[in-house]
């Protein structure tokens, strides 16, 4: 009887592939193939069912010459700004409150994070009664404690997109959750230190804790500001992109022409836009870091 | 030395100056919960509405001013909803969806996490880099073409887009994966191997049994994911007996004509409810994240 020798090198690397081949498998098929194939897809004209037909760069000029897709890239924008920088100094503050003793911590941040489970459809019809204009809960309380007038929010074309960047401060827990596990790493010896010679609460946190927490502001800014490139579902269930476009995000465009006009080829190369856009926000980004991120040169 | 020092500096500190610094410390403690608790409120707010909302009749839903607590409490409305939704199906559907997708993620994400912590092959760092760059990519790049590919498989309208990718493992699993096995002692793996167990023996029997923190994260992560899921869904499925809940939900307002609120929110509590449960079931996975921990016995 003769067995074909392997060697314990050979069985390593047959073992390696065999572990990892479910990824591997699903990688090419649903992650690469798609990406080369989307990039094609982009220069062609394509319905989804017959022959895509190759137009060269037509689909990419259209798109800069049309008014909708400035329009979604506005809305998208304009998003984006209420709501990284709102979220992540919120978040931020009360990451700080929290980490400080106070009486009844553990059922405070359970609180504060109970929304970042909830997501999708479900919160998304939430908002829509909340911000109702004549039931809903937030004109109610406008008008009762304050005795103001709440405007139409997600029936106003000037306050659809505010009520968009609100409702997304609910999910506030989720970053916060990151800035407490960093700011407990924070040796406290430096805020002992710091109170013997004569800090304030205040100097305390501009002088130790925001430095030392800048790494984690850099991760919690680029993660939502990826995030919120991509906003779809709330904008799809409660306005559709409305009033009059004035909540038409940049990815409820795309599906819409993808799957509703079945502009496939179109609709590729606005991804393919988008793609480069969240490439070149997180490259300048991860530039600019340097100027104001501060890491620990030894760890 | 430098505890010590201040150590040294505590001690040496006055009486008075302490008293007053402590007082001071009340006043600014008692100013951080007051923000805090009124800072929950504003959260919690949303929540309670919701629950308050579910249990009025139609009239008392546009009542001015609103009543805080409904009376009378219509329970009925939870029923009622479920019917109209055809919840039976809808939640068995999504469950159906749900499970397979947590099965596949555990499989394939530790397959692939063992693989990159355990397995020692020449281009290894490389093909890891390949992982990584799958959780940068944004989803709508490759959504297209898949679309395509599960068309031209005759998968439109089956659970098959929806459940076969989570048999690939997700890229931030593997990662997550990755680096708990590596916190994992490597004598064990030698041990094993001197009592005759090969590579997946090693996964399946050493590594894995320790891993269950891991296993924990990912199921339920892959839990709120595929419960929530809304996009792929949305393309995927176009019969409404095969919707999940969140495309139903989605639907309910269409389906009735107008807005009857009471029922809708009672909908939407009964979707969130799963949800909300899992996380106070199992808060410690979600707070704590990863605790990567080293061999405890």
């Amino acid at each position: 009887m003769r067995t074909i020798a392997i060697t314990p090198r050979k069985r390593r690397l047959i073992a390696f592939y065999l572990f990892i081949s479910p990824w591997l498998i699903g990688y090419l098929i649903f992650t690469l193939g798609p990406i080369l194939a989307s990039g094609w897809l982009s220069l062609t004209d394509f319905d989804g069912v017959s022959t895509p037909r190759y137009i060269g760069a037509d689909n990419y000029k259209e798109i800069v010459h049309t008014d909708l897709f400035w329009k979604s890239l506005w809305v998208t924008i304009y998003y984006t700004l209420g709501h990284v920088p709102l979220s992540v100094v919120g978040a931020l503050c009360l990451a700080v409150l929290l980490n400080q003793k106070i009486p009844g911590l553990s059922l405070w941040r359970t609180i504060f994070y109970l929304p970042v489970v909830t997501s999708g459809v479900a919160v998304a019809l939430l908002w829509s009664w909340i911000f109702q204009p004549s039931y809903g809960l937030i004109n109610i309380f406008l008008f009762e404690v304050f005795g103001i007038q709440g405007p139409g929010w997600f029936f106003a074309e000037n306050w659809a997109v505010p009520a968009f960047i609100i409702m997304s401060l609910w999910g506030v827990g989720g970053p916060m959750l990151i800035y407490l596990a960093g700011l407990q790493g924070i040796p406290t010896a430096l805020y002992e230190s710091a109170e013997m010679d004569g800090a304030n609460a205040f100097r305390r946190f501009w002088h130790i804790t925001l430095p030392m927490i800048t790494p984690v502001l850099f991760f919690n800014t680029v993660m939502s500001l990826i995030a919120s490139f991509q906003v779809f579902t709330p904008a799809f269930v409660i306005t559709k992109g409305g009033p009059n476009y004035a909540s038409y995000f940049y990815v409820l465009y795309l599906y819409q022409n993808a799957f509703e006009n079945f502009r496939m080829g179109y609709a590729s190369a606005l991804a393919w836009i988008l793609f480069v856009l969240i490439l070149l926000v997180t490259i300048v980004m991860f530039r600019w870091q340097r100027k104001w991120v501060h890491y620990e040169s030894v760890r | 030395m430098e505890t010590f020092s201040t150590n040294l500096h505590k001690r040496s500190i006055p009486i008075g100056r302490l008293s007053s610094k402590k007082l001071q410390n009340t006043v600014l403690r008692t100013l951080c919960t007051a923000v805090v608790a009124v800072g929950a409120l504003f959260v919690l707010a949303p929540i309670v509405w919701m629950l308050s909302t579910s249990l009025k009749n139609e009239g008392s839903v546009l009542l001015m001013p609103p009543q805080g607590i409904p009376h009378p409490l219509q329970w009925r409305n939870y029923a009622d909803a479920l019917d109209f939704m055809d919840g039976g199906l809808v939640f068995g559907n999504t469950l159906f969806i749900v499970v397979l997708s947590i099965i596949g993620q555990l499989i394939a994400s530790t397959l692939a996490g063992f693989g990159f912590a355990r397995i020692q092959v020449p281009g290894r760092e490389v093909l890891f880099i390949l992982v990584l760059t799958g959780f940068m990519l944004p989803v709508q790049v490759t959504l297209i073409p898949q679309f395509v590919l599960f068309s031209r498989l005759g998968w439109i309208d089956t659970y098959y887009p929806l459940i076969v990718p989570e048999f690939m493992g997700a890229p931030f699993f593997i990662f997550l994966a990755r680096q708990f096995f590596l916190t994992l002692p490597a004598e064990m793996d030698e041990a094993a191997r001197m009592d005759g167990c090969g590579y997946f023996g090693i996964y399946w029997r050493i590594i894995l049994p320790m891993s269950k923190p891991l296993l924990g994260i990912i199921a339920i992560q892959t839990f709120m994911h595929a419960w929530n899921d809304f996009l792929r869904p949305l393309i995927f499925l176009h019969t409404s007996t095969k919707y999940t809940v969140a495309l139903t939900l989605q639907n309910f307002t269409a389906d009735y004509g107008m807005t009857p609120w009471h029922l809708l929110m009672a909908a939407t509590l009964m979707a969130l409810l799963p949800c909300i449960a899992l996380f106070f079931l199992a808060q410690r996975f979600f707070i704590q994240g990863i605790v990567i921990s080293g061999v405890k016995g």
